[in-house]
């Protein structure tokens, strides 16, 4: 019997990684999850929950008021109070997660394929083009993000989908960036030069090698990215350059109490509350990404 | 011998804490050091001896504990004293040469005032006693002239200076212990000798003891009075050294001794075979890097080097680090383009080929790598690693390649068990079969052996070494062997080139250049190589000229 411990023990010294991962299965991870890391994913969830199926959560409407019950305090009845035309804000925060989820989606999708791209196009590539791409990329990252975002929107002008892209079109830059110098140190690895050297074609290494092992990190990036781009599009939502009113999205929610600020901050309070969580919550799960990366 | 030995382990056991679970890697080893004695610890990797050596000067990892057992300094325990009262002791006491010479000095302090660090934190006299017991410190460890040396920082020193430097820190306050953790398993074999020398000096002149934790049976055999045979936590042996090594009592000393590479061993002759059938022909090649920085004149790293291989039979190249032996066989896989020479790989020119010419040509000459951990993807199984060069050619059914795959892995000696594995579940010898087969999988007649059994442990290494010679037998393969290790070189090859900075100085067949060397080099590189103590099990020596 303490043979056979002693026996496992030895294994586990020399192939630590390796045994975790044959030993633990899913719900065994489960059960370690950091709390933090565990609560962060449930947020996550309910807020996806809240964009797929709002009336699920709530019984009134995200846009039509209720006369006579203007900027009424929470109560049980209306748990986060109602605004200044009566619209209950615990269901126009609700159905806001569907414009700010679409918005930061598109927004990170945008970012993510085109500045992969762009950064793997450039670390593979190497000599000129990489340094066009990359030069081009700085000078994107030195104009101020929300400047770059506004004079992208007043050119293909105002609507949820357009701010969306306009976040992304920012956030190309840092994907760029990061994926470039993930292709290039995976570039400088033996097994990439022993792939070329068993007669790989370019595109093939990149496919079979260079993509796979140098996108965890740029995956982390994007959870963060998720967080910024709300954070971005509640920015340009609030200025007015997102949805026309009475869209229930977040920025504009928070923009539209900040005229009863004296009178009911919960107004302003509860979408900047909900904005931030959110945010916190793609951070830590971004983290947790970035610690599985090699 | 005293009543009271200078350092004595009784039955120490050390855990690990890995999620959340304690790992036991040390159980219940016990020996003891004399003062000036030279105790070797050796084992493989795994063994637990840089555990044991951590413990001795309290500089366990986070996770680390010992469980139980005492170490006794001078007869006081001090497994279990807070780390306040460690660092009392560490370098007036204990102190410790670390292994990387590379990465334990701080890059952006002078050498003189990191010598100087460790005298000021135990408060040994005023500036100026210890600036003149720095310049004297740097002499005696034979960096000259010290006040130009004090001045230095890390990057302008090489790896065997630097390793003086840490000497010279290990030894300023006259410790009665050095703990010295594989000092010269990072520097070549010549540099590895002096530095050994120097360490021998110093305890001969202050007394001082030294734990000496090394690999290398080798090393051990020639610096170390007594010895103790580590396996996976446990101890197997221990003794003097002449008793150890020349009767070994445990099979597992017996094994470690018969796998070690040892010039004594040259490999069984075999059948010669044609003259004039040669698979590799590298005429004058030269290769120039590009100078760094405006204007600068180009690097030469080659300098017109030339030799030959026939078909079925292994050429060496051999020499130290920064000789040019990478930057050769870089050029003869088609890896670099030298500035000037012909390679000549089964009667074709590879400098000619490039663009698809050289892709289809890569089919017949392949590259293994020394590092097994940095060359395998780790997102592949151990299948898709094996079956990915037959992508690269004429399309092969799947039915087909898995075939080709299972036969591969048979040929290598790994089971089929592995097939769906990542390469970290694999251990550094599997991961190297797995490099193996990929490589023979094209059916190539030419492969290249990067320092391929350099990183391993010896008798992982000396399976290597069978299954490479196993395999040219079966297939008439022809290997062209790149190695640091003349032991190992002995062993396995026919031929040999020798190489120092870019240039040939020796070549021919093996055993004229180990019996009769040409240059100076070659001669000094010969007697450089440790255990030459180490006697020899199952062949007799060889009469040898030093």
């Amino acid at each position: 019997m303490s043979s056979r411990e002693t026996g496992g023990t030895n294994l586990d010294v020399l192939e630590p990684r390796g045994r975790q991962v044959l030993r633990f299965g899913w719900a065994t991870r489960l059960r370690h999850l950091p709390p933090g890391l565990a609560a962060s994913w449930c947020l996550v969830l309910v807020v996806m929950l809240w964009a797929a199926a709002p009336d699920l959560f709530t019984g009134y409407s995200g846009t039509e008021g209720v006369p006579g019950e203007q900027l009424r305090a929470p109560s049980e009845e209306h748990i986060l109070g109602t605004d200044g035309l009566g619209r209950d804000l615990y269901a126009r925060i609700v159905y806001g997660a569907r414009y700010s989820l679409t918005g930061a989606f598109v927004a990170v999708a945008v970012g993510f394929v085109f500045g992969t791209l762009l950064g793997l196009v450039a670390g593979a590539r190497g000599g000129w083009l990489d340094a066009a791409i990359m030069r081009l990329v700085d000078s994107m990252l030195a104009v101020p993000s929300l400047l770059l975002s506004l004079s992208i929107i007043v050119l293909l002008g105002f609507g949820t989908i357009n701010v969306a892209i306009a976040v992304g079109a920012v956030a190309i830059a840092r994907f760029a960036r990061l994926a470039r110098s993930e292709v290039v140190r995976v570039r400088r690895s033996d097994y990439v030069e022993a792939a070329f050297g068993s007669g790989g074609t370019f595109w093939a290494v990149l496919r079979r090698h260079v993509l796979p092992n140098s996108l965890t990190s740029v995956i982390a990036l994007a959870a963060l990215q998720f967080g910024s781009a709300i954070l971005a599009i509640s920015t340009l939502g609030f200025l007015g350059y997102g949805a026309p009113p009475p869209t229930p999205e977040w920025g504009l929610l928070i923009a539209e109490g900040r005229n009863y600020l004296s009178r009911a901050w919960w107004l302003t309070a509860a979408p900047g509350v909900v904005v931030v969580l959110v945010v916190l919550a793609a951070d830590r799960i971004s983290k947790s990404i970035q610690r599985t990366a090699p | 011998m005293s009543g009271v030995p200078l350092l004595e382990i009784d039955d120490l056991a050390i855990a690990y804490e890995v999620n959340g679970r304690d790992q036991r890697v040390v159980h219940g080893v016990s020996f003891r050091v004399e003062p000036g004695e030279v105790v070797a610890l050796v084992g493989e990797s795994g063994s637990g001896k840089t555990t044991t050596a951590q413990a001795v000067l309290g500089l366990l990892a986070g996770n680390g504990r010992v469980e139980r057992g005492a170490i006794r300094l001078n007869g006081t325990d001090i497994a279990h004293w807070s780390q306040r009262r460690l660092e009392a002791i560490r370098g007036t006491v204990v102190s410790l040469i670390p292994q990387d010479p590379g990465s334990s000095l701080n890059p952006v302090r002078t050498i003189g005032s990191q010598l100087a660090e460790v005298m000021q934190i135990h408060r040994r006299g005023d500036r100026k006693a210890i600036q003149a017991r720095v310049l004297d410190l740097l002499t005696r460890v034979g960096l000259t002239p010290a006040e130009m040396r004090a001045k230095q920082y890390p990057h302008e020193l090489s790896g065997g200076m630097k390793q003086r430097v840490l000497i010279a820190i290990a030894a300023a306050l006259e410790p009665t212990l050095i703990v010295a953790d594989e000092p010269t398993s990072a520097l070549d074999v010549t540099v590895q000798r002096r530095i050994l020398d120097l360490i021998d000096e110093l305890r001969r002149e202050n007394g001082t003891a030294v734990l000496l934790v090394t690999h290398d049976l080798g090393v051990a055999a020639d610096r170390a009075d007594r010895l103790v045979v580590l396996q996976e936590g446990r101890i197997q042996e221990q003794g003097p050294v002449k008793e150890v090594l020349a009767t070994p009592r445990s099979a597992y000393t017996q094994r470690l001794l018969s796998d070690a590479p040892s010039l004594a061993k040259p490999r069984p002759q075999r059948a010669a075979p044609r003259e004039d059938d040669l698979a590799i022909v590298v005429e004058g090649l030269t290769h120039d890097f590009p100078g760094t920085g405006r204007g600068a004149a180009p690097f030469r790293a080659l300098e017109s080097v030339s030799f030959t291989v026939r078909r079925g039979t292994t050429h060496a190249i051999v020499g130290e680090s920064g000789s040019g032996k990478t930057t050769a066989v870089r050029s003869v896989v088609g890896f670099l383009k030298p500035t000037a020479g012909r390679i000549l790989v089964d009667g074709v020119d590879l400098t000619t080929l490039r663009g698809e010419a050289l892709r289809r040509f890569r089919k017949h000459i392949q590259l293994v790598y020394q590092n097994p951990y940095g060359s395998l993807d780790p997102k592949q199984t151990v299948c898709q690693i094996i079956e990915e060069p037959l992508l690269n050619f004429e399309p092969i059914p799947p039915s087909d390649r898995l075939r080709k795959v299972r036969d591969m892995m048979h040929r290598v000696g790994l089971s089929e068990s592995f097939l769906e594995r990542p390469p970290r579940a694999l251990s550094g010898g599997q991961r190297q079969r797995v490099a193996i087969a990929r490589a023979l999988v094209l059916d190539p007649r030419v492969l290249v052996l990067d320092e391929a059994v350099s990183a391993l442990d010896v008798t992982v290494q000396a399976q290597i070494l069978a299954l490479l010679d196993e395999l040219q037998k079966a297939l008439g393969l022809t290997y062209l062997f790149v190695s640091h290790d003349l032991a190992v070189v002995r062993q396995i090859s026919d031929t040999v080139s020798v190489m120092h900075k870019g240039r040939q100085v020796d070549g021919g067949p093996i055993e004229t250049v180990f019996m009769r060397p040409d240059s100076a080099y070659t001669r000094d590189l010969i007697d450089a190589i440790p255990g030459r103590a180490m006697p020899v099990l199952a062949s007799p020596p060889i009469p040898f000229q030093g």
